[in-house]
């Protein structure tokens, strides 16, 4: 079996099974309650709090855990978009964000906020003078993925960060769910106020994530209730959830600090060998996040190759597994632009520090078969 | 010592056979629903399996249930969500003074977005009455919320009665039934209900996740938004492993046919027989003819909440004083305040102990004679305390 599917989903780590079976077994007061089980639950949360904030050298407050990305992004756009709608209702993203990001948008335009949707060039990636060029005196938002799901081109969130550096009422939000643990950002000095990520993605549990939201910066919260996470996200606090998440995080910065060039290996690998096919257009420039590569077969149809590479027990995926509107066309290929004969033929493979050369060898060679079959 | 939980109400601990149906979910089954190839399809499945087994068993469809991260979302849906979709339709929203936060709070927030709500009184045993529904019930409500069972003393509401009242008027009926879930069998239909929030950590499911049943012609919007699971209701990456322990927590309840509403019961009966052996006086908080037998919620007159509960604790009693979910703070509990009013002593020496798996007959024996001898303890030092003053 060779998974190639690690941006729809990964598996997670025997270790981070460990710390979810271990904290829902031992630990399952509820951090609220004032006794002793309830004292032993909110320690580990707080420690839980630490130890992200730890990790992404933000402090223990500024970190709310979440039921996953889309909850992140929605928590951060809406979040500020009602808590700051007295200073302006403009909001600035692009239009190669995530579904998240891009219909908690849409649905904002429909409560009378107005959405800059910024194009992309044929790279893939956001110019910064895009960003300046569309900044009103009522913007209070800009929203910019780190590193993107289909295509993954590194958008420049240090430049974006210094552009709005000194914009105290435009507040600038990330997704960096597929960027983590792959490709390295500091929140700190990046001028990042809001910053999202989800567990799933790096080999931690689905339904699991978090929302770094800089310490000044308020938010209008998405569910009210008890008012946990400083009254900020108010519901039972997932434990087991959160600690097996932290886990996962700590993995694949250690992951990512020993084995970075791993990956990068297996994307170089993977280019030269589609570099031999004569079908393949690849749709990624080089030097992008290591762990994504789009490429198209313009005259084949992905799902019949999806089908076929399943068959061997490959797994790729032909477009994010959030299913875009269009059903056949990837919304992502179409704002770079690509001919439709591109951006309705491509596939992504994604890598985890688990997959090996031999893998994309043997990739590429069923892939050359499943061509030459096709092609009769 | 081993404590004993005696606070099932503030969370419950996992069922083991729900732990090992996660973690065979979380090794084999990793794939993500919406992608196609066969690791997705395989999620797919399950996922669709689970959602059509907690539908059965509430007497619903499978498109009429969501799973959330839990009860505070699925409470949040249900009541932002139908406000806001039916606004045109007016303005008003009904619910009580005894609601879980989660729905309070829901409720006020609305206020703040030009909703008008109005706050049931209930009677001195927590019971919403029939009339106070039909006097402020107006042509503009387009909501009536009210829970099944309190979680801090346990009182039962006539939902079906309650609901009947509005059946055929345009409001929607929701009943928060996190703490109701699991004691008796719910039919949606046959309670007249059209929506309904549950909590899987309150029965021996994880924590971060539940569900929110909306009967089909429900309207409601979705509270967060991005790819199009649950039926664009509820976006996010679907959390199987849990919506997995979920559905394992609630078919453990079921293939077993209700099997704790009798132990609990049991439980309260003995825990109030050795109070009364040990001439205790007391006095239990809630309705005596509707409750959940899970939650007892007993004043201890002379006593006062913050020494009670320490001495609990110190003496491995893990009990509460009401909700958790006040997030660690010892406010005065709402619910005894609309049952009460703000000056009544009941208010601030009342104690929730709440039953649960974790029990047996024996330990709540064992549990009420040393909450008894606590009580003597406390009684006699503030009659000291009295003497010299
Ligand atoms: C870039 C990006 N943002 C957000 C999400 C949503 O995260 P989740 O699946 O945890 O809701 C995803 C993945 O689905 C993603 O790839
Ligand atoms: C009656 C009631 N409703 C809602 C909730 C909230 O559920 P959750 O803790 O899953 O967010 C609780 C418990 O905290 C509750 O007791």
């Amino acid at each position: 079996m060779i998974y190639f599917d690690n941006s729809a989903t990964t598996k997670p780590l025997q270790e981070v099974l460990e710390s979810f079976h271990t904290v829902s077994e031992s630990y399952y007061g509820n951090a609220s309650s004032v006794h002793r089980l309830g004292l032993e639950a909110s320690r580990i949360l707080r420690k839980a709090h630490e130890q992200a904030g730890l990790l992404l050298n933000v402090n223990p407050e500024e970190i709310i855990f979440t039921s996953g990305g889309t909850e992140g992004n929605n928590l951060a756009i809406k979040g500020i978009a009602y808590a700051y709608q007295s200073r302006g209702k403009h909001i600035i993203t692009s239009k190669i964000e995530h579904p998240s990001v891009l219909v908690a948008c849409e649905f904002l335009a429909t409560q009378g906020f107005e959405i800059t949707y910024l194009p992309v060039d044929q790279t893939g990636v956001v110019k910064v003078d895009d960003i300046k060029a569309a900044l009103r005196e009522d913007t209070i938002l800009v929203s910019i993925m780190h590193v993107n799901n289909e295509l993954g081109t590194i958008q420049p969130i240090k430049e974006i960060g210094a552009l709005l550096s000194d914009r105290r009422y435009t507040f600038f939000h990330v997704d960096d769910v597929q960027g983590f643990g792959k490709v390295k950002l500091e929140l700190k000095d990046n001028g990042i106020d809001l910053y999202t990520l989800s567990g799933h993605k790096i080999h931690g549990l689905k339904g699991t994530g978090l929302l770094y939201v800089k310490k000044q910066v308020r938010l209008a919260p998405l569910f009210h209730g008890g008012g946990q996470q400083f009254e900020r996200r108010s519901g039972t606090e997932n434990l087991p959830g959160i600690v097996s998440l932290v886990k996962a995080m700590r993995v694949v910065t250690e992951y990512h600090l020993h084995h970075a060039e791993h990956i990068q290996q297996l994307n170089n690998k993977l280019r030269l060998e589609l570099s031999h096919f004569p079908e393949v257009v690849i749709n990624t420039i080089e030097d992008q996040a290591p762990h994504i590569l789009n490429f198209s077969i313009p005259g084949f149809k992905p799902e019949v190759i999806l089908h076929a590479l399943t068959e061997r027990n490959i797994f790729v995926s032909t477009k994010s597994a959030c299913s875009s509107k269009k059903p056949d066309e990837s919304a992502v290929l179409s704002a770079i632009q690509l001919p439709r004969a591109q951006s309705t033929s491509a596939i992504r493979v994604s890598f985890s520090y688990h997959n090996n050369e031999g893998e994309v060898e043997l990739f590429a060679r069923v892939l050359k078969k499943i061509l030459k079959d096709l092609k009769k | 010592m081993d404590a004993i939980y005696l606070d099932h109400a503030a969370t419950t601990p996992v069922h083991p056979a729900v732990i090992e149906a996660m973690t065979n979910a979380l090794q084999t089954s990793f794939g993500n629903p919406s992608s196609i190839h066969s690791f997705g399809r395989e999620s797919r499945a399950i996922l669709d399996r689970c959602r059509r087994y907690v539908a059965d068993k509430i007497g619903a469809s499978e498109k009429e249930i969501y799973f959330t991260s839990g009860g505070t979302e699925a409470d949040n849906l249900a009541i932002i969500g139908v406000a806001l979709a039916n606004k045109a339709k007016g303005k008003h929203i009904i619910t009580t003074q005894i609601e879980h936060h989660a729905v309070l709070h829901a409720a006020e927030h609305l206020e703040t977005l030009g909703f008008e709500v109005t706050y049931l009184p209930v009677n001195q045993y927590g019971q919403v009455e029939m009339r106070t529904l039909q006097e402020s019930l107006r042509d503009d409500t387009i909501l009536v919320s009210i829970m099944m069972v309190n979680n801090e003393v346990g009182t039962l509401q006539a939902i079906a009665e309650l609901a009947a009242i509005i059946k055929d008027h345009q409001a929607y009926f929701h009943t928060d039934a996190v703490q109701a879930f699991g004691l008796e069998q719910i039919n949606v239909a046959k309670l007249g209900l059209d929506l309904l929030s549950v909590s899987g950590h309150k029965i021996n499911g994880p924590k971060g996740t539940g569900f929110l049943y909306a009967g089909k012609g429900v309207k409601f919007h979705a509270l967060q938004h991005g790819g199009a699971q649950e039926r664009l209701k509820r976006p996010g990456t679907e959390s199987l492993p849990a919506i997995v322990g979920l559905t394992k927590a609630i078919e453990l309840i079921v293939e077993d046919n209700y099997p704790h509403k009798a132990s609990y019961e049991n439980y309260r009966t003995v825990f109030l027989q050795v109070l009364a052996q040990e001439g205790i006086t007391f006095q239990v908080n809630g309705a005596p003819n509707a409750y959940a037998p899970s939650i007892l919620n007993i004043s201890f007159p002379g006593t006062s909440v913050e020494s009670l509960l320490m001495n609990l604790d110190l003496d491995g009693i893990a009990a509460s004083s009401g909700s958790a979910c006040t997030a660690g703070s010892l406010e005065l509990s709402h619910v005894l305040i609309a049952m009460y009013g703000e000056q009544d002593p009941r208010t601030e020496n009342a104690i929730r102990f709440s039953f649960g798996l974790a029990n047996d007959a024996a330990q709540i024996k064992k549990a009420a004679t040393k909450v008894s001898q606590i009580i003597k303890r406390l009684t006699k030092q503030s009659t000291i305390i009295e003497e010299v003053k």
